[in-house]
């Protein structure tokens, strides 16, 4: 006999903190892009996190500049069900004068072939925030 | 610890879905034939198990494991199951030897499953996109192929690796699979091929990248005494090691090189490691991996390895994480040959072929990547390699290693967060 198969849905509204991250979603809203330094180490990171991967002190807010460049990048011609209908879309890792680590970010504006590691790149923001980490791309220098 | 053994495995033909039997099926299947392969074990040896599967999304049945458990017939024994990501496979393996070695257990079967047909292929890379940090990776376009592009991207500008250099791999092993009937996507191609074919994330093409199956896969690790009773030719595991990284790749340093025996600090005098473009956990791994089994030069005393070739890139970038060459020698390291099969014509300039075969199964590109089986799957592979057996389990020997000595065996997660090494010797 052959296998029965059927369509099963499944779906699901999840109640998201952003918790001790909360502040960089915030400051998003304001034009704002907040990474991490910590108070014992000085060691900077560009997503935040509130406590220090070296060291384990606590971190303190610290503004990162709004120009940075590419580290790396990618174009993407596929991706998750989520996010097919945007493609393609140009996927970078952004480094900033002054921080040890870096933040992934999606590049807008430029053509995908002509993005180059070390490209300088400035954020902009959305007018209207959704409070997600997409409220903040790039776009080239 | 106490030596511990490998005495049998088994696997099930990695396929795109297997809508006629699920998870538990699948796994009696793999276990069945492990357990017909040593003909004087009963299953009263057997003193637990360990489950590993890695995605609940995949599977939409939480406790999947327990359920595997009870169509093994292995219940009221200790079981548990284990997950970690795209090394779910090789921790499991890991946990059981734990088991064996601590004197916990005298025999701990590891099986391991994934059912990853159950949704389409766009949901299955969303699903696999959830294992990177939700409020900062995932939302910005979560894609695995797209977080290692940026990671190749890297490589390729720290150190010249061309796009041909990792057609090269697909090459390799989707051709050393024409030879192995587990294996889910076997084929002749070019480097031309490999480039012109759908491109995924740049610089990865649809040929760089492995495939989503349904599958399964069984290993019975023993004591010294069990083994003596059931088995003439058990492969002895000789280490095991693993390491992490941060889930976020923006989060990795760029500090010094976890140097390997045979390495020194001037070879990496202006290296910043690991960036984004090596595998810090897989250095960790092989190190602690290498140290147990006493292995201080791997590309001398390794006969062949199995590492998790989940993109051709991150095949050249744990060549160079193994220590099978230097940091930012990966690229060169495939055009050499040195990882090819010897004997077979990949219609390849190959001035080294086959010094160190590496995913002579055809790895995940051509068998497939049912996660949770896919570690155990190249522990199966490197148990009938040792044993000298590849003819009788795939029916020829033109994958068979001649002699070998030592295998080793990579299962990798994430973006390089979890990644197993472990060391298998022949009898």
């Amino acid at each position: 006999m052959d296998p029965l198969i059927i369509q099963d849905h499944y779906e699901i509204d999840y109640r998201h903190s952003y918790a001790e991250d909360s502040p960089f979603f915030v400051a998003l809203t304001k034009g704002k892009l907040l990474g991490s330094r910590c108070t014992a180490c000085g060691y900077t990171y560009a997503t935040p996190r509130s406590h220090c991967m070296e060291c384990g002190a606590p971190t303190s807010w610290h503004e990162l500049p709004l120009a940075g460049r590419v580290h790396t990048y990618t174009t993407c011609h596929y991706g998750g069900e989520l996010f097919l209908k945007e493609t393609p879309f140009t996927l970078i890792l952004v480094e900033f004068d002054g921080a040890d680590t870096l933040f992934l970010s999606r590049l807008k504006g430029a053509e995908p072939e002509a993005v180059r590691i070390g490209m300088p790149v400035v954020a902009r923001f959305a007018k209207t925030p959704s409070f997600k980490v997409t409220d903040v791309w790039f776009e080239p220098a | 610890m106490r030596p511990v053994y490998m005495i049998s495995g088994g696997i099930t033909k990695f396929a795109k879905a297997h809508p006629d039997k699920d998870f538990r099926l699948m796994v009696k299947q793999a276990y069945d034939y492990a357990l017909r392969d040593v003909p004087k074990f009963s299953k009263d040896m057997i003193d637990g198990a360990v489950g590993s599967y890695f995605s609940d999304h995949f599977t939409r049945q939480l406790k999947a494991a327990s359920m595997a458990q009870d169509y093994l017939g292995l219940c009221p024994k200790p079981s548990k199951r284990v997950e970690g990501g795209g090394a779910t496979g090789g921790l499991c393996f890991q946990s059981a030897w734990e088991a064996v070695a601590s004197g916990r257990m005298n025999c701990c079967v590891a099986f391991g499953f994934e059912t990853m047909s159950r949704v389409n292929t766009w949901k299955g890379n969303e699903f696999i996109a959830l294992a990177s940090d939700t409020n900062f990776d995932f939302p910005v376009g979560g894609f695995y192929t797209g977080y290692y592009a940026m990671m190749v991207r890297r490589h390729m500008h720290e150190y010249g690796t061309t796009v041909e250099q990792m057609a090269m791999v697909s090459v390799k092993n989707h051709m050393n699979a024409l030879y192995n009937p587990y294996a889910q996507k076997a084929k002749r191609l070019t480097i031309k091929q490999v480039r012109e074919s759908p491109m995924v994330a740049t610089p990865l093409t649809m040929e760089d990248i492995c495939t989503m199956s349904d599958g399964a896969a069984v290993c019975i690790l023993a004591s010294e005494e069990v083994t003596a009773k059931v088995c003439n030719r058990p492969v002895t595991v000789t280490g095991v090691g693993s390491g992490s990284d941060a889930m976020r790749m923006a989060d990795r340093p760029h500090g010094n090189v976890i140097l390997l025996p045979h390495e020194r600090e001037s070879d990496y005098a202006h290296l910043k490691y690991p960036g984004v473009h090596s595998f810090r956990g897989g250095r960790m791994a092989a190190k602690l991996a290498y140290q147990m089994a006493g292995i201080r030069n791997p590309i001398e005393e390794l006969s062949f390895v199995e590492l998790h070739d989940a993109y051709t890139s991150s095949e050249i970038q744990t060549y160079e994480d193994l220590g099978l060459c230097k940091y930012g020698e990966g690229g060169k390291f495939v055009e050499s040959g040195v990882p090819f099969m010897p004997g077979v014509d990949y219609g390849l300039e190959l001035p080294k072929q086959g010094r160190l075969p590496v995913n002579p199964s055809g790895g995940l590109l051509a068998c497939g990547h049912p996660v949770g089986a896919t570690g155990l799957m190249q522990a199966v592979f490197a148990f009938w390699q040792l044993q000298g057996t590849i003819k009788k389990h795939l029916g020829n020997d033109r994958l068979q290693v001649k002699n070998p000595k030592r295998g080793l065996i990579h299962s990798h997660a994430g973006t390089g967060t979890y990644i197993t090494v472990s060391i298998l010797e022949a009898p």
